[in-house]
C-alpha cells in the first residue's frame, strides 16, 4: 500500500511517463476483471438499485401519461415564460452527452491513451443522455405522434419543414448526434462482444452476444477494417461535438430576446456542455470505480485529468458570464442592461448567485492538486457543477423571458409537480439505463485496455 | 463444441443488409399507398345518406343549374345546403305522394331540417371560400368532379393537402372562363395558352403561405 501512495504521488508530477493502468496487468487479468462484471451473478445491490431507478422510470410514464391525456398546461408554462423545464432539461442533458464524444472521438484523434479506460461508459452516457434530452422536445410539442412532420420526408400536405427555424436545425443535430453516438458506441464494443460470447456459459448468452458480434473472430484483416472503421467514425463525430451544442445555442441566440441574442452564445454553450458532461463523467466514474474495484483501471489520473478538462471548460464558461455582463453594459441598450440587473437583483437572484457558486466558485478548488487527486473531494465539486449546469439554463431561460420589454406583460415562472416528475423521471431514466448497461455491457473497453499494458506494442508508439 | 452459428450465417447476415433496405422501402412504399388510399381519404366513397338524393338525375336529366340549390357559392365561403323548402318548390307538385320523399315532407311540415351527411368535410383548421374560387375562374367539377354523372354524391378528389398545393402551384392549369365555372361537362382545347392568359386577366394570385387557408 505505501508503494502504491508513493506511485500517486508521481503520477501528479509527471503525467506523461506514468501508466494509465497500475502495474502488473496481463491482458488476460484486465480482460478477467472486466468480464467478470457482466459474466459473474447478478449482485444483490444491483437489483435494488435498477429497481429504485425503474421506481423514477414510472414516475416518468404516469407524467408523460397525464401530459398527454391533459396537455402542457400541466406545466408551469405561460405568456411569458413560454419555454420553461422542458427546454432547460432537453439542454442540460444534451449538454451532458458532450463528454462522451470529446472522450471518445477528439481525445482518440489526439492519441490521448488515458482515454480508453472512460471512453466506454462515457459513450454509453452520451447515448442515454441524448436518449433523455430528446424526450423533452417531443413530449413539448403537444402532440408527439405527429413529430415526424419535423423530418423532411414526402407527405400529403406536399411540404418541408421550416428549414429557417433553429428549432428544425436542432432536429437534425440532435438526431445525427444520436446516431453516430450509437453507431461508434456500438462499433466499438464489437470485439468486446466477441470476448463476451467466447466467455459466456449459457446457451442464450451466448447468441445474443454472438448476434451482435457479428462474427468477429479477430482476424487480422477484421482488426485492419476494424481500425479503419473506428477511425472514420472518430472523424465523423468530431465535428458534433462543436456542432450539436452551437445549434442548441442558436434556439437561443437567433431569438430577439436579451439574455440570449449575443453572439457569445455557440462557444459559451460547448465549453458549458463539456464542463457539464465531464462533471458527469466524474460523478459516474468515482462511484463505479470504487464498487467494481476498477481503481487499476480508473487510476488517479484519470480522476486528475478529468478534473483539469472540467476546470479549464469552467474558466470559459466563467469568462462566458463575465460577457454576457461586459456586453450588457457595453451594449448601452436598456432592455439588455435591464436583463443583466434583473438577473442580479431581480426575483431570480439567488437562482444566479447559486449558479455562481456551482460553476465559478467551486471548481477553482481543482486547481489544488491535494483537491484533484481525491477522488471524494472531485466527486463533490462535479456534483456542484451538474447542479450549476442546470441553474444556468434555468437563469438563461427563465429570467430572460419572464421581464420582457413591457412590463405590462411581466410575470413569473415555477416548474409545477409535474415539471419536477418529468425531470426526476427522465434521471431514473438515465440511471435504469446504465444500471442495464453496467449490468450486461463492459463498461470498459477490454482490448482497448490491452493495447495500452506497458508490455503490450502499441504502448511504445 | 459445436458452433453456435453455423457458417451459412455469413451469407444470411450480408443478404439481410439488402432484405432490410428492400424491407425498408417497401415500408415507405406502403405508407405513403395508405395514406392516399380511400381508406385514408374517403375519395370515392358513396356516404350514406337520409334521402338517395340523385345529382346525375336533377343536373343533368333536369337541367337544374348548381346555384338554384347551392345560392350563396358566389357571394359566400360556403355553397350553402338547400333548405327543405327548395326541395318543396317542386315536390309539392311533382312525386307529391313518391313514399321516397317522405322524409321530405316531414321535415318541411315540422320545420326540421334534413340531416345530410357532409360529403366535404375538411379539418376544422381549414378555411375554405367558395365565392373567391368561383369569382377566379375555377369550376365546380374541378374539385367536386362530374357531379352531373354521380347518382349519389361522392367525394372525387383526395382532399389531401398537396391536392390543395398542386393547383395553388400553378392555378394556370385549371383556371377557365368565368361563364363556364358551372358547366359541368367543359372541357379546355387550348390551356396552355388559355390558362396564363387568364390568370393574368383575372389577376390571380393564389398564394400558398400557412395563413392563407389556416388561420
Amino acid at each position: 500500500m505505501k508503494g502504491k501512495k508513493r506511485r500517486e504521488s508521481v503520477s501528479t508530477t509527471i503525467l506523461a511517463k506514468v501508466p494509465v493502468v497500475e502495474p502488473g496487468h496481463t491482458p488476460a487479468t484486465v480482460t478477467d476483471q472486466i468480464s467478470s462484471v457482466v459474466l459473474t451473478r447478478t449482485p444483490k445491490w444491483w437489483y435494488a438499485a435498477f429497481g429504485a431507478s425503474f421506481l423514477l422510470v414510472l414516475l416518468l410514464m404516469q407524467a408523460v401519461t397525464k401530459l398527454l391525456v391533459e396537455g402542457t398546461g400541466i406545466w408551469g408554462l405561460n405568456v411569458p415564460v413560454g419555454w420553461g423545464f422542458a427546454i432547460i432539461n432537453f439542454v442540460w442533458w444534451i449538454g451532458i452527452g458532450h463528454a462522451g464524444t470529446l472522450i471518445s472521438a477528439i481525445l482518440l484523434l489526439l492519441r490521448q491513451p488515458w482515454r480508453t479506460s472512460i471512453n466506454r461508459f462515457a459513450e454509453a452516457m452520451t447515448l442515454f443522455a441524448v436518449a433523455c434530452a430528446g424526450l423533452f422536445p417531443l413530449i413539448h410539442v403537444g402532440r408527439p405522434w405527429l413529430a415526424y412532420w419535423l423530418l423532411p420526408i414526402p407527405n400529403t400536405m406536399d411540404m418541408w419543414p421550416q428549414f429557417r427555424s433553429p428549432l428544425i436545425w436542432d432536429v437534425f443535430a440532435v438526431s445525427t448526434y444520436a446516431t453516430a453516438s450509437l453507431l461508434f458506441w456500438y462499433v466499438g464494443l464489437i470485439p468486446d462482444l466477441a470476448t463476451l460470447r467466447d466467455r459466456s456459459i449459457s446457451r442464450v448468452r451466448k447468441v445474443v452476444y454472438g448476434f451482435f458480434a457479428m462474427g468477429w473472430r479477430g482476424s487480422a484483416r477484421h482488426w485492419h477494417n476494424y481500425e479503419s472503421a473506428y477511425l472514420l467514425l472518430a472523424g465523423l463525430a468530431t465535428p458534433l461535438v462543436v456542432s450539436v451544442h452551437t445549434i442548441v445555442s442558436f434556439d437561443f441566440a437567433i431569438g430577439q430576446i436579451p439574455g440570449w441574442h449575443a453572439t457569445i452564445f455557440p462557444p459559451y454553450f460547448v465549453a458549458g456542455a463539456i464542463f457539464a458532461g465531464f462533471a458527469m463523467v466524474i460523478t459516474l466514474a468515482v462511484p463505479l470505480r470504487v464498487i467494481f474495484r476498477l481503481q487499476d483501471f480508473i487510476t488517479l489520473r484519470h480522476i486528475q485529468s478529468m478534473a483539469k478538462v472540467m476546470l479549464a471548460t469552467g474558466l470559459i464558461v466563467a469568462y462566458g458570464y463575465l460577457t454576457e455582463i461586459f456586453m450588457a453594459f457595453y451594449s448601452g441598450n436598456q432592455y439588455e442592461e435591464f436583463m443583466l440587473l434583473n438577473r442580479i437583483q431581480g426575483p431570480y437572484r439567488y437562482h444566479w448567485y447559486a449558479l455562481l457558486l456551482c460553476n465559478v466558485l467551486a471548481p477553482q478548488l481543482m486547481w489544488i492538486k491535494r483537491a484533484r487527486t481525491s477522488p471524494l473531494i472531485v466527486f463533490v465539486v462535479a456534483m456542484f457543477v451538474n447542479v450549476g449546469m442546470w441553474l444556468e439554463r434555468f437563469v438563461i431561460v427563465v429570467t430572460s423571458l419572464h421581464r420582457d420589454f413591457m412590463p405590462s406583460s411581466w410575470g413569473m415562472y415555477h416548474g409545477t409537480y409535474w415539471d419536477w416528475a418529468t425531470f426526476i423521471g427522465t434521471i431514473g431514466l438515465f440511471l435504469s439505463l446504465l444500471f442495464l448497461f453496467i449490468r450486461f455491457l463492459p463498461m470498459i473497453s477490454m482490448f482497448e485496455m490491452r493495447t495500452i499494458l506497458p508490455e503490450s506494442e502499441d504502448s511504445q508508439a | 463444441m459445436a458452433q453456435i452459428f453455423l457458417r451459412s450465417t455469413n451469407t444470411i447476415a450480408r443478404v439481410s443488409i439488402v432484405v432490410l433496405l428492400i424491407l425498408g422501402a417497401g415500408l415507405g412504399w406502403l405508407l405513403s399507398a395508405f395514406s392516399r388510399s380511400a381508406y385514408s381519404t374517403d375519395q370515392g366513397v358513396v356516404l350514406k345518406q337520409p334521402i338517395p338524393f340523385s345529382h346525375d338525375h336533377h343536373t343533368a336529366a333536369l337541367g337544374i343549374d348548381c346555384r338554384y340549390c347551392h345560392t350563396s357559392v358566389e357571394e359566400s365561403s360556403s355553397a350553402g345546403i338547400p333548405p327543405t323548402a327548395t326541395c318543396m318548390n317542386c315536390h309539392k307538385q311533382i312525386w307529391s305522394d313518391s313514399p321516397m320523399l317522405e322524409s321530405v315532407r316531414t321535415s318541411f311540415s315540422a320545420g326540421q331540417p334534413i340531416e345530410w351527411e357532409r360529403v366535404y368535410d375538411l379539418p376544422d383548421f381549414v378555411k375554405f371560400n367558395h365565392s373567391i374560387h368561383v369569382a377566379k375562374g375555377i369550376g365546380c367539377a374541378s374539385c367536386h368532379g362530374r357531379v352531373d354523372q354521380m347518382p349519389l354524391i361522392y367525394q372525387a378528389v383526395s382532399l389531401k393537402m398537396e391536392w390543395c398545393l398542386d393547383c395553388h402551384r400553378q392555378p394556370e392549369k385549371f383556371v377557365r372562363p368565368r361563364s363556364e365555372v358551372f358547366n359541368m361537362s367543359w372541357k379546355s382545347t387550348n390551356q396552355e395558352i388559355l390558362g396564363p392568359e387568364l390568370v393574368e386577366e383575372y389577376a390571380i394570385k393564389s398564394k400558398i403561405n400557412c395563413s392563407v387557408c389556416h388561420r
